[in-house]
């Protein structure tokens, strides 16, 4: 069952520069910066800052320094040269796809004398039901590479609900990454502001990767990563003003604002389900068919004529889309409900592609009549493993 | 012949009058549910769908011997309508709201230590049914019949799915369990199957998961030491692309854990009979059955 009051993202991810934003406002050290959106800007803002700085790219997606993302630079000339490259380029990395993301803001950065990276994160043990507070000498690098290979050189403290990251367990992390007893009090107090941050902004996922030591013992959060619970959005809705629509799929936008369920993939055949495992279910039966899933989308539960329309509309302004598959167990949706729907839509839409529906549950007689009577194009299934190698065969076809 | 619930549970609904509790309710009414009443704060003494309404959930035990309830409430609240669930002492709390923040449920894990007595299931999830004795919850009464296999299943349509194809095979269901999609559960595959192994009517267990967590291996690992009944297992999301949540807060695989290929590996070395797609699910029960 869905109660739709906003209409969040999938994942609702920020930019770096506004998760330091808020961090500030735990007390979380990050380096002096600014985010600016143009070449003449980005001088001005190092001649501001003074001495080096660094221009880092701000898109949705890691690996941003390897795709030429972050570059160091001695003075504010040279980052107006760089800005100017860097501004309007499209960055590819490995978290991007092969499409990669314009660049269309930059954070300029103070430059400081890194001694030592560390790793520091919040995410939640399924397992106990808490959060997990994580700590790594190995920072800058993937952590999940260390996680994989050297377990043991992450340390981690659960963190008590209602009581969060204390002061003796910051401690314990501190002087268990190796942080010189100078830095010591410093590093705990910037895990404990991470973790009360954590906690204030329902975040799903925190991780300052690197955490950094400088050469005089000062500690920063040099780069900030923050995922927000899309479900407790309903309580910060300032945060939903960091949302930055440039980097979403436009089509996953769309879906959003009607409450569809919808990931965008690259295969060539659509697919319309309700419920999110028989959806996962049926992009796994397309590929077992020998085809690939051009979509995930759930209509829900209790999808209605208006929501099953714009699905279909949102499916189809795919370009890559050859077929649709529709896999519906109708319960609450009942069939004829859904048939309705989609006769109504592939008429509007005028819609050429070939359509395979398999329908089982309430009122699925009906709903097949709906069908047969409308004179479209139709293919029945009458099973999931039917209904994948028919659309397959179909989509193969029209390639 | 079932689990946790059958024709003497005693529900109590919460969030009874809104719409959601209200279209549900009567399905479970017509399916033969015993609905003993419901909750909604400041409709207290009213009747709905012919059954007394509460202000509190306490006041809904005291007067109706409720054991059981089921949440119609929305995510900001429903974490509260579990803790004040299991104050009242109610033994099986059913939670179906989609969309509960993970950190109020954090807090309802750690309430419920404090109540053992107090199952839940959910949140997020389709619900409970014991064929032709007790409905609770948002499935479609009719696709079930009564039998002998037990499914637990983290997907509402999936299960559905299952249930459709082994009735129409002919094959019963004793209890169906949807334990739900989120990160944070109450109850999980490894309890449901516990129950269903301790139930002398349930003949055999289809289990469906899906990518996310570790809570299919610990499953796995549980009935190769103690199941000796016969498992059907299914795990959906084989295809799904790392890190993007498909409409379940759980299924986002991190870093090596949580991929389908690694839960049908545990599955199937745990003798679990593990189907490649969710089409075979019916015909693998009826074989192992046989």
């Amino acid at each position: 069952m869905r109660y739709i009051e906003i209409s969040p993202p999938i994942i609702m991810k920020i930019h770096e520069y506004q998760a330091k934003a808020l961090l500030t406002r735990y007390h979380l050290p990050v380096p002096r910066g600014e985010m600016v959106a143009t070449a003449a800007d980005a001088e001005a803002a190092a001649q501001k800052l003074g001495g080096s700085v660094v221009v880092k790219a701000q898109i949705h997606a890691g690996g941003r320094g390897k795709g030429g993302g972050v570059k160091v630079v001695k003075d504010a000339a040279e980052a107006r040269a760089v800005a100017e490259r860097i501004l309007g380029m499209t960055l590819i990395t490995h978290q991007t796809g092969p499409e990669g993301r314009v660049v269309q803001r930059l954070l300029i950065e103070e430059a400081l004398p890194i001694a030592h990276e560390f790793y520091l994160g919040i995410v939640l043990d399924r397992s106990t039901g808490k959060n997990v507070f994580m700590a790594s000498a190995d920072g800058g690098v993937e952590i999940e590479k260390v996680a994989a290979e050297t377990p043991e050189r992450i340390l981690k403290e659960t963190l008590e609900p209602g009581v969060g990251l204390l002061p003796f367990q910051a401690r314990k992390l501190a002087f268990g990454i190796g942080i010189p007893s100078k830095a010591v009090n410093a590093s705990a107090a910037a895990m404990m502001a991470l973790a009360k941050a954590n906690d204030a902004l329902d975040a799903s996922l925190m991780e300052i990767n690197p955490f950094i030591l400088t050469k005089d013992n000062r500690v920063y959060a040099l780069d900030a990563k923050i995922n927000l619970d899309d479900n407790a959005l309903f309580r910060h809705k300032d945060l939903l003003e960091l949302r930055d629509l440039n980097e979403e799929d436009p089509l996953e936008v769309e879906a959003s604002k009607f409450g569809l369920n919808y990931i965008k993939l690259d295969g060539s055949v659509a697919c319309m389900v309700n419920g999110a495992g028989l959806a996962m279910a049926t992009m796994d039966i397309i590929k077992y068919a020998g085809g690939s899933p051009a979509n995930f989308l759930d209509v829900g539960g209790g999808a209605n004529t208006e929501q099953i329309r714009n699905a279909f509309r949102i499916l189809l302004s795919d370009s890559s889309v050859k077929a649709v598959f529709i896999n519906i167990f109708g319960g609450i949706l009942r069939c004829d409900t859904l048939a309705t729907g989609v006769v109504a839509a592939a008429r509007e839409l005028n819609v050429k592609h070939p359509i395979v529906v398999r329908m089982e549950g309430t009122n699925v007689e009906l709903g097949r009549q709906i069908l047969k009577d409308s004179g479209l194009n139709f293919t029945v299934a009458t099973g999931m493993l039917d209904g994948a190698r028919a659309v397959v065969g179909l989509a193969g076809r029209t390639a | 012949m079932s689990v946790l619930v059958n024709r003497d549970t005693r529900l109590l609904v919460q969030g009874f009058t809104g719409k959601e509790g209200t279209f549900h309710s009567s399905q479970a009414i017509a399916y033969g549910t015993n609905v003993v009443g419901g909750v909604t704060p400041g409709r207290g003494g009213e009747k709905h769908l012919d059954r007394p309404v509460f202000n509190t959930v306490a006041d809904g035990v005291k007067a109706t011997d409720a054991n059981v309830s089921v949440i119609f409430v929305p995510p900001p609240f429903a974490a509260d309508a579990i803790m004040e669930a299991a104050d009242a002492g109610i033994e099986l709390i059913v939670c179906i709201t989609e969309g509960i923040p993970v950190r109020d449920m954090i807090n309802v894990w750690e309430y419920l230590k404090a109540h053992p007595k107090t199952r839940l299931i959910g949140p997020n999830c389709p619900g409970i049914i014991t064929p032709g004795e007790c409905k609770i919850g948002i499935m479609p009464g009719h696709i079930h019949l009564a039998g002998h296999v037990g499914v637990v299943s983290r997907s509402g349509t999936l299960t559905y799915e299952a249930v459709g194809q082994l009735t129409g095979l002919g094959i019963g269901q004793s209890t169906c369990i949807g334990i739900g999609g989120d990160p944070i559960i109450g109850t999980t595959h490894i309890d449901a199957i516990q129950l269903f192994n301790e139930d002398p009517d349930t003949h055999a267990i289809v289990m469906i998961g899906e990518i996310g967590g570790d809570n299919e291996e610990k499953a796995a690992a549980y009935i190769k030491q103690h199941v000796k009944k016969p498992v059907v297992g299914f795990i959906a999301g084989q295809t799904a692309p790392p890190g993007r949540r498909m409409g379940h807060a759980g299924a986002i695989i991190s870093g090596g854990s949580g991929r389908a290929e690694d839960k049908m590996a545990a599955m199937a070395d745990a003798g679990i009979v593990v189907c490649p797609t969710p089409a075979d699910i019916g015909a693998k029960v009826k074989s192992v059955l046989k």
